[in-house]
This record gives C-alpha cells, structure tokens and sequence, in this order.
C-alpha cells in the first residue's frame, strides 16, 4: 500500500512523500520522534500519521494472512442470507411477483412514477406468496410521470413495512423523506385503516385460532411508526442522510440489537431540490453520488431497504423526445434496483428497468381508495383460473 | 437552516478556524462538497472531516415528527380539517373536502372554458365569514391576465350569498377583502410574490390566486432549459409560501398545442413496439398543459376543466387522496356549479387528456332583468356587461 492512499491530509502526504516515504512498509520501523524531525511536523501529528498507517497496514496485513479477504463473504454465504431476508410487499401481487416477491432490503430501489402501482396489490396475495418483504437491502429508484402514483406507493410502502411478522410482514417502521411537500397525511391513514381490514379478512380465512391473532393494531399506532422528515433544500438533504446514520443508530430494536427498527427509508422525491439549485452540473453528479453511497452504505449496516422516488423528465435521443428519468446517465448507475411506472392504455404498469437479479418485466397495478392494488383486469383473470 | 453559519455550530476550535479561513462560512458550502474535497481544502484527515461532517449535519438536518402528530397537529390547528370547500358538493366530497392547505391546486383548460370564474368563485368563497362556509380572511388575487372582473365577482356574490350581498356594507367588507395584484413582468411578479411572503402571516390572508402562472413564463421566454430555470425558482417559491403559512394556493395553468416533440414514452417502449406492427400512439386531443413536466411535478392537486361533446367537464386528473373523476359543470350568474354531484370515474391516461371539442354554449346565461350578458370574444367568453341592480 502506498503513502498517497492514506486518509491524511494534504501537506502532510506532501511532506512525506517530499521526505522520501512512499510505501508504508518504509514507515514501519520509524519512531515518531524520528518522523517528527524530518517533517518538520510536531511530535503529536507524526504520532498521529503513525497511527493511520499502522491501522492501514493491519488491515493490511489481516487481509493477507486470511485465506479469505476480509470484509468478503462467500457467494453461498450472500445466497442463504438473501433468502432469509424478507421481503415488503407493494400490496399488488402481480407487482410483487415481478419484483421476486416484494422490495428487498439492503438494495437500493428508485421507482419512476410509473412504476408505484407494482408494489400495491393485495397484502392478502403478499402474505401468501411473501413476494417483496425481506430483510434484506434493497436500494430501489422509482420514477414515473405526474400523477401515476408515486406518492402513493411511497406511502404504501411505509405503511406495508409494519405488518407483523405474524402476517408476513416485517414488523419494522419506516422512515419518510419528503423534498416536495406531497406526503398527504390523510391519505396514509386511508391506507393504513384499509391495510389494517386486509389482515383482520386473512385472519379469518386462513386461522382457526382468530381470537389469538386478534389484530390489535390500530391506524393511529401505524401513522406513529413514520418518522417524517420535511426537507426544504438540498443541504438539508444532504445533511439529514449525513445524520440518518446517528438517527438510525439511537432508533435501534431492544430485542435484536443488530437490526434497526426502521426497516425501510423512502426518499419523496429525490430530485425536486437537485434539479433547481445547481449550476455547476459536475459538482451536482459528485454530491449526488456522495448520497447514493451513504445511503447504501445505511441499507446494508441497518439492513433495510430505501426507496428512491424520482421525476420524470424529458430527453433528446436519436432525434427523438422520450421521457426518461431526472438527474441524468451517471445516476442512473447508483440504484441498485430501477422501476419506472408509466401508463399503457388504460393501465397503470410498472416496467422493471435495470435490476441485477430481477427479469425485466412489467405488471399492471391500480390505485385505489385503499391504496396501490392488483389493477383490476388482472383480478379477473386470477379468479378465472 | 441551510445558511446556519458553522461559526455557530459549536465544532472543536481548531477545525472551525480551518474552516473560516478557507472562508467556508455556512453549512451550504460545506455540504455542497465531497469529504475528499474537504480534506484536500482544508489540509486536514478525514477522521477530522467526518466528525466535522456529522456534527454539521445533525444541526443542520431538520428534526421528524411521526405521521400520528403531523395528524393530530393539522386537525387541531386547521378549521374544516385542513381543507377548504368550493361549494361545488361532488368536487368537494371527492376532494375530501376541498382545495387541501399548504399545497398547490391548478385549474388548466382551454381559453373560455371558466378557470377564472372558478377562482372568481374561490375568491368570494374565502372572503365569506367562517358560518357561511368561508375562511374569513384577506385573499391575494394576482391577476397576470387582466381578466379580473369585480362586477362579475359582485355578481357571484349576488347571486349564490344574497343575503350577504344586498347589504351595501357587507358587500363592500367581502369585495374589501380581495387584494388584486397585476404585475406586469416576471420580474414584478417575482418582487410582490417576495413582498406576500412577509405580509401573508400579518395580514390574515387566507388563500393565494395566481392566474395565470404560464402567462408570466410564456410571455417572456423561450421554451427551453432558460425558462425551466426561471420557473424552477417560482416552483420553489410558491410551495414554501404555501406551506409555511398553511393556505390554499390556486394557480392557473394554461394549454397549447402539443409539439410533434412531446414525449409521452420511455425508451423501452419505443423499443418493445419495434417487433410489432407501428401503432402511433392516438391523441385524442392536441392540447396539453402549458408549462410542462417539471411544473406538472410539483403542484399537488390538477383539476382538468375541459369542453366534449358541448358539455364542460371538471376533472381531478391528479390528486394524492381522489379517485379520477369527472363532473360535468356549467357557468351560470351565480359562477361555476356542477350539473350532478354524482362524478363518473375516468379510465386511464385519459383523465389527463384537455379536450376542447364540441362549441360549448356560448351565451349560458338568460338576459334578464339584470342585463346579464356573454360575448364571445375570440375564444374566451368574456362577460362585458352587467347591470348591477341589486347593489343600488
């Protein structure tokens, strides 16, 4: 490992490296009053750069003496704990059977707005086939057009999140980051009243035992499981994912100390502030890309899932005018999982656009009193097989 | 909170002094670049920058509150539970309620179809005292178009609050309450849109009107990134003003032809219909929204008001609480009402769609008596003559 990787300062990489040190292996056997001398620094600063170094040097080091690098995990090893995760589901089954089964956690998802719809169908269907609830990451960028419905899947999904693991749920709650000001307070509690009726319906149906698994959840004790944060300009953005971590970690589940309570962060709508304060665009990809990082770096220490939603906006490509989501190419990179929800004919569809383990595919979903649902025709055509 | 200064973020001395010598006085600044840019213009480890960072962030970072309080606060707090009703029932009822606080609600239509009788209607409504269904305060009218008519206004108020109206004082209490604003350039819009912001919170104003929005923007730019910026800055502008201080704000949005450049698809499905026989897509209608995508973001609410087959049609083509339904309306006197409460739900994209077909009825109203009188005036039915009876 080389002096310039070290996480220290400027002028001092320069004095060092100036001082004939370039490889840490030459720092190994100097004392810091010796480095101190010919830095010309204070001794409380070598000491400090020694001190970097060593640690870079373990880290080093371990990595050579393991067989297995550190920080690694083996392919079989990532396989069985995706499979343990769980998923959240859209309230729509054919949404969430494209998904493989729900949003997961520790993956980045970004929904354009025409995508929302996917995630809605029944909890009912969810809860059998437990498509999107897991525990694992997922970062996930959904973007779609005006009024298709991304709010509104924003708000399903935080309301999902909480049903009990009884019901095939994660128990979890959710964090809500709204930059527009379109989080509709009623509209959550609409959602939760009716997310609250499926689960009492399933119970009768499918368990004996009704009176053990009474449902004692209420919409008002759903609506205090959303932390909702109002962001009025992107340095509030940038600050509140900066904080998130802190937060995160204060908000910690009693019983299992690893895993935060908060299972899922929904960003309403990542762009707004994006697209209006910047002039310097290479400056807007860099903070950008900051933030996508520090949010995947929470989906995964936390193990929950973050939901990006996105504008759509339009683009010039081989002479022609199509809509495509905001922020631009190098963005595009930074979701691990891309929905885009458009309209096709009379339908709401939710197409997937990029997804590293997913085929792409689209489903229909409808939006409804009670939220984001299978669309309709679909129904039909389940009852009739 | 974005401009606190980090002079007053309590950091460790020594890296505050770093930080103002390189003359990164605000948390902006810090914020706006990268740890690795910091630690090269600050000269010091990244250990140091992060915990400058975090601290940064968690003052800056603004603090939560769960849904349950943010419910609890707005029904408390709010007369009618947050939402203000425009009399029209099955508008409201499927509004749930109204025009909601603290967000945007736009009326788009073509020319003459009754934007500014609606907000005329609105207008009066908000004046009225709170037991006649109004908010009873000050209402801001910018009126971009010069369409405002306070004899028509007077009229409304004659004809749907008669009780209110005939007294000469009432009438004049209510119509006293209407500030009419009529910038004449954007840049004049922008300074009284700044000088509301101070005066909204002392003045017992109540609901904003703009009309029209697209107007202001269309008259003086180009279409184009310059003009997304300009507009960018009014979108930010005119929800902050709304939300802090907690009213209905109703903007008017006009339509134009829809350019062969309009986009309406992604990418991929352009690319998935390649195999298949070429269906272009079938536009009913030529008209779309003026302002475009970006504006179409951010207001909350769009009411459609469009003309089909000779009837007028009111439609909540989007709305994070409504179904998409349709009323057909007509303009009477007495303003804007609905032919049935009853909506019919709309399918598909085409709640969005901005018919102007079929000559919707010209002269709506009986000349009577009171010389009510509409002319048709190059596509916009203008109402230019009334006998004001009832206020002598």
């Amino acid at each position: 490992m080389e002096i310039w990787r070290l996480p220290i300062s400027a002028s001092q990489r320069g004095k060092l490296i100036s001082a004939g040190y370039t490889s840490l292996s030459s720092l190994s056997s100097i004392s810091s009053s010796d480095l101190a001398r010919e830095l010309k620094v204070s001794e409380s600063e070598a000491m400090n750069i020694l001190k970097v170094a060593s640690h870079s040097r373990g880290s080093e080091t371990s990595n050579a003496s393991c067989s297995i690098v550190e920080g690694a995990q083996s392919a079989w090893d990532m396989l069985h704990d995706e499979e343990s995760l769980m998923h959240i589901t859209t309230s729509s089954a054919d949404l969430d059977n494209i998904l493989g089964g729900g949003i997961h956690c520790k993956e980045v998802t970004e929904i354009g707005w025409s995508s929302l719809s996917l995630i809605v169908n029944s909890v009912l269907k969810y809860k059998l086939t437990t498509a999107f609830g897991s525990e694992s990451i997922i970062f996930m960028l959904i973007g779609g057009v005006p009024g298709i419905g991304k709010t509104q899947l924003g708000i399903q999904i935080a309301v999902n999140v909480q049903i009990p693991n009884d019901f095939g749920g994660l128990g979890g709650k959710a964090i809500y980051i709204d930059t527009e000001g379109s989080f509709m307070v009623e509209r959550a509690f609409q959602i939760a009243e009716a997310c609250i009726e499926d689960m009492s319906e399933y119970n009768r149906f499918l368990r004996k035992d009704f009176q053990e698994c009474k449902i004692k959840m209420l919409p008002q004790d759903i609506l205090e499981n959303i932390f909702y944060f109002r962001i009025c300009s992107y340095t509030e953005q940038i600050a509140l994912i900066n904080y998130l971590d802190k937060f995160l970690s204060e908000h910690k589940d009693v019983d299992m100390s690893l895993w935060s309570q908060v299972k899922v962060i929904v960003v309403d709508s990542v762009t707004f502030h994006f697209r209006q304060d910047f002039d310097d665009m290479a400056l807007r990809t860099r903070v950008l890309s900051g933030m996508a990082l520090k949010l995947m770096n929470l989906a995964k220490r936390f193990s929950l899932a973050v939901i990006l939603l996105n504008q759509v906006t339009t683009k010039h490509t081989e002479a022609s005018f199509q809509l495509a989501l905001a922020l631009g190419d190098s963005w595009s990179h930074t979701c691990t999982n891309r929905i885009v929800l458009y309209w096709n004919g009379n339908e709401r569809y939710a197409y997937i656009d990029k997804s590293p383990s997913l085929r792409s595919a689209s489903a229909a979903y409808s939006v409804t009193a009670r939220g984001i649902r299978n669309s309709s025709s679909s129904c039909k055509r389940i009852k009739m097989m | 909170m974005a401009n606190k200064l980090i002079s007053e973020i309590r950091l460790p001395k020594s890296i505050a002094n770093v930080f103002s010598a390189r003359n990164i006085s605000t948390a902006k600044d810090a914020l706006s670049l990268t740890e690795f840019e910091l630690m090269e213009l600050l000269d010091v480890g990244l250990t140091e920058v992060r915990s400058a960072l975090s601290q940064i962030s968690e003052i800056v970072a603004p603090p939560y509150q769960t849904a349950l309080s943010l419910m609890e606060q707005r029904f408390q707090n709010e007369h009618l539970g947050g939402h203000f009703p425009t009399g029209l029932k099955g508008l409201d009822a499927a509004l749930c309620g109204g025009i909601p606080f603290g967000v945007l609600t736009e009326l788009v239509g073509p020319a003459g179809i009754g934007k500014t009788q609606f907000c005329l209607k609105l207008s009066l409504l908000a004046s009225l005292p709170t037991n006649y269904g109004g908010l009873d305060g000050r209402v801001i009218y910018i009126d971009v178009e010069s369409k405002f008519s306070s004899r028509r206004l007077l009229e409304i108020g004659l004809r749907s609050f008669p009780e209110i109206f005939q007294m000469k004082e009432m009438a004049q209490e209510m119509a006293g309450r209407i500030l009419v604003l009529r910038p004449t350039s954007l840049a004049e819009f922008t300074q009284s849109l700044e000088q509301i912001k101070v005066s909204l919170l002392q003045n017992q104003v109540k609901m904003l009107v703009i009309d029209s929005m697209a107007a202001l923007v269309s008259g003086e730019h180009e279409q184009g990134a310059r003009r997304q910026q300009t507009l960018s800055w009014h979108i930010s502008f005119i929800k902050s003003l709304a939300e802090f201080s907690r009213i209905p704000v109703v903007v008017t949005n006009q339509v134009r032809s829809r350019n062969h450049d309009d986009a309406s698809r992604y990418s991929f499905q352009v690319q998935s219909r390649d195999g298949a026989i070429e269906t272009p897509m079938q536009y009913d209608s030529h008209l779309v929204a003026a302002l475009g995508i970006q504006w179409a973001h951010a207001v909350t609410t769009r009411l459609v008001l469009e003309a089909k087959s000779g009837e007028r049609f009111i439609k909540v083509a989007k709305s994070p609480i409504s179904p998409p339904l349709a009323f057909p309306f007509h303009i009477t006197s007495s303003g804007i009402s609905l032919l049935s409460d009853d909506g019919k739900e709309v399918m598909g994209p085409e709640i969005n769609a901005i018919h102007c077909q079929g000559s919707f009825p010209q002269t709506l109203l009986i000349v009577t008596g009171t010389c009510v009188a509409m002319a048709k005036n190059a596509g916009h039915n203008e109402i230019i003559n009334f006998g004001m009876e009832g206020l002598h």
